[in-house]
């Protein structure tokens, strides 16, 4: 702005002169930080979205052109999807199976998640930080130390005859699912508690509610985003989880889906049939991402908002 | 007044929530609900964790028997004890392969794969992450959108990323057409290494990414002012006060992005396979082991990788000064009397947020 001395003297400035007043300009350093953020932003985007969209144009590609690379498919074709759902590959039933594991995990941990983390995040008790770390502990122990045992017990191998044959159940796998599931809850539902100032439940207790009452009625209510997004995480945990339905799932109509993905099979039984496992990787990401993006903007709700400034 | 506080640390059970300078009416002397509140969780956890883990040690010190028992005739049935062999059969070398580091004990192996694919990922991991946070952190519109595309990665299941990773690595894949170059990536090659640690990089860095823009968003402004006025340099600032105001938040992403690399199996199994020795995990070969009933050695395998996940988090904690434990009670750092600071919350998000990227 090369507003001189002598035109500051004038009264009126000239209408060039307010325009440039009205929008001042950066200095060149700062512009060029603009645009540099702009395309990193944008290097960022690319990052993430190029190779899930070399999924789905696999995924839209006419079986015929093989493992064509052309960047566009063309003839674009539904094929591969119609193919996702063939009779041999079964996957509407593991889409359901996926639904029953990933679904039931959730609400089990969400019950008991739930009253474990207000334990945590409110009461006052010794050893408490021996929970935390056990807590914690828990989420860093490989799912595969499981393996061993589990396959034996479920499986009524000796000693463990006395055990029911488990293998190819849902509870084979919502059970050890719930080691890594537990925690996780308990943890981030600890942190959205506690974010929530405890006056609230004492005024709930000054007007008469006993502490259960309080958290049900006044903490509940305001944490629900939290608890939403709590859900959201588990879910897609669960819903992804691999090495355990791997396992314990070996029949066809009981697979997940993410096992029967990475066990398709073309219709020649030689070749990998790319274009459908994409087609199925869509579907069953899309909801997920769907998901999240809602849980993106009930995360900020809840740290932000839920009632409480 | 100040009744937790004033209390020497070892007593961390003492302490209350974020208000602690205050007495609590509404928690103190609620030990007993508290432990009622918590047994659901806790039995659960002995039972679906606790137990198998026990057992799983119980098992590493048998055998399956197998072939014929030379006194009955019979098949042989059952397990045997057989004392710490599985663990020394480590040792002896009874089983060599050849992979990226020379003929060795297929589990030496699978731990020095699992060790440097850790290392490499990690570290990629964290530069493009803090990179991709410094870059967000600058934005001034379209965070949203950004945020919205990092989390694409995250959200794609492990196994499905696998097989996406899988085509583009094909031999006439997208990949090699790019580069113009015929690249064996999924032949159980060198270049499989590096297979794995794209598609590794690729699904995880934005969270790191996403987890230090947290931490960046809790330094204030006045800070760098502060800085610009003495006359620091943009490293320097970088340095001096980015990084350290975000290494909480940073430590404990790396912290998280380490053990769970550690138990990698998905992305080696599904995008190389099983039993491929140039790529194969400590996970992948105590699965295999495991799913051909020899559930012994399949036991001591895993364990040893508890145990090295163990010491990889307890250095971590040690050394870096993870606040793993974001609870105000046990912290063993010194806070000021008062509030918790904001950012330890912000810790305690990021984390629950980092456990939930980890699967």
């Amino acid at each position: 702005m090369s507003v001189t001395a002598a035109e500051v003297r004038e009264e009126h400035l000239s209408q060039e002169e307010i325009e440039a007043l009205a929008h001042p300009k950066r200095p060149l350093r700062q512009r060029l930080g603009v645009v540099a953020s702009y395309v990193g932003m944008l290097l960022i985007v690319l990052y993430c979205i190029i190779p899930f969209y070399w999924m789905i144009v696999s995924a839209f590609r006419d079986p015929s052109e093989g493992r064509s690379t052309e960047l566009i498919p063309n003839p674009a074709s539904i094929e591969n999807f119609k193919s996702v759902f063939s009779a041999q590959n079964n996957f509407g039933r593991s889409l359901i199976n996926s639904v029953i594991v990933a679904g039931t995990t959730t609400i089990l941990v969400l019950l008991f998640g739930i009253i474990g983390a207000y334990a945590l995040a409110r009461l006052r008790f010794r050893g408490k930080g021996a929970v935390l770390w056990l807590i914690m502990a828990c989420s860093m122990f490989p799912l595969v130390v499981l393996l061993p045992p589990l396959l034996k017990m479920f499986s009524s191998t000796s000693p463990f005859t006395w055990f029911p044959y488990w293998i190819n159940t849902y509870q084979s796998v919502i059970l050890p699912g719930l080691s890594f599931g537990l925690p996780l809850a308990v943890w981030t539902l600890t942190a959205f508690f506690k974010q929530l100032p405890v006056e609230l439940e004492q005024a709930a207790m000054v007007d008469g509610c006993t502490p259960g009452v309080a958290f049900r009625k006044v903490i509940l209510p305001l944490a629900a985003p939290g608890v939403l997004t709590t859900a959201i995480i588990v879910f897609i945990g669960a819903w992804n989880e691999f090495l355990l339905a791997l396992t314990f799932l070996q029949d066809k109509n009981m697979q997940t889906a993410t096992v029967a993905i990475s066990k398709f099979t073309g219709t020649t039984g030689f070749d990998t049939p790319y274009g459908s496992i994409m087609a199925a990787g869509v579907l069953v990401t899309v909801p997920l991402l769907l998901a999240v993006l809602i849980f993106q903007r009930r995360i900020v709700a809840g740290l932000t908002a839920g009632g409480v400034k | 007044m100040a009744t937790a506080t004033a209390e020497p640390r070892s007593l961390p059970a003492t302490g209350a929530d974020g208000h602690k300078h205050k007495k609590n009416a509404l928690s103190d002397g609620q030990g007993r609900l508290a432990w009622i509140l918590l047994a659901p969780t806790l039995i659960i956890i002995a039972v679906v964790a606790g137990i198998p883990v026990i057992l799983s040690f119980w098992e590493s010190f048998h055998q399956t028997n197998s072939g014929v028992d030379p006194t009955t005739g019979l098949v042989a049935g059952g397990s045997k004890f057989v004392g710490l062999q599985n663990f020394t059969d480590i040792f002896a070398g009874a089983n060599p392969v050849t992979g990226s580091y020379g003929t060795m004990d297929r589990f030496w192996n699978a731990f020095l794969n699992t060790t440097f694919i850790t290392i490499v990922c990690v570290l990629l991991e964290t530069v493009i992450g803090v990179a991709m946070a410094l870059i967000m952190a600058k934005a001034f519109r379209g965070r949203g959108l950004v945020r919205a595309g990092i989390l694409v990665p995250w959200a794609i299941p492990t196994i499905v990323s696998a097989l996406m990773w899988k085509l583009i690595f094909d031999s006439s894949g997208i990949m090699n057409r790019i580069l113009g170059r015929e690249i064996l990536w999924l032949a159980d090659s060198g270049a499989s290494f590096w297979a794995i640690v794209i598609a590794d990089t690729w699904k995880t860095a934005p969270f790191i990414g996403l987890l230090t823009l947290a931490g960046l968003q809790t330094i204030p402004a006045e800070v760098y002012e502060a800085a610009k006025v003495d006359g620091a340099t943009t490293w320097q600032q970088f340095v001096r006060i980015t990084l350290p105001m975000v290494k909480p938040a940073l430590v404990v992403a790396v912290l998280f992005r380490t053990l769970d690399t550690l138990r990698m199996f998905d992305l080696p199994y599904g995008m190389i396979g099983a039993g491929k020795y140039r790529v194969e995990t400590l996970s992948v070969f105590a699965y295999q082991e495991a799913s051909q009933s020899r559930y012994g050695p399949a036991a001591a395998y895993a364990i040893v990788l508890f145990l090295y996940v163990l010491l990889v988090a307890f250095l971590f904690v040690r050394v870096l000064g993870a606040e793993v434990i974001g609870d105000a009670d046990v912290q063993k750092k010194k806070k000021k009397k008062g509030e918790r600071p904001p950012e330890e919350a912000r810790v305690e998000a990021v984390m629950g947020e980092a456990i939930g990227g980890a699967h």
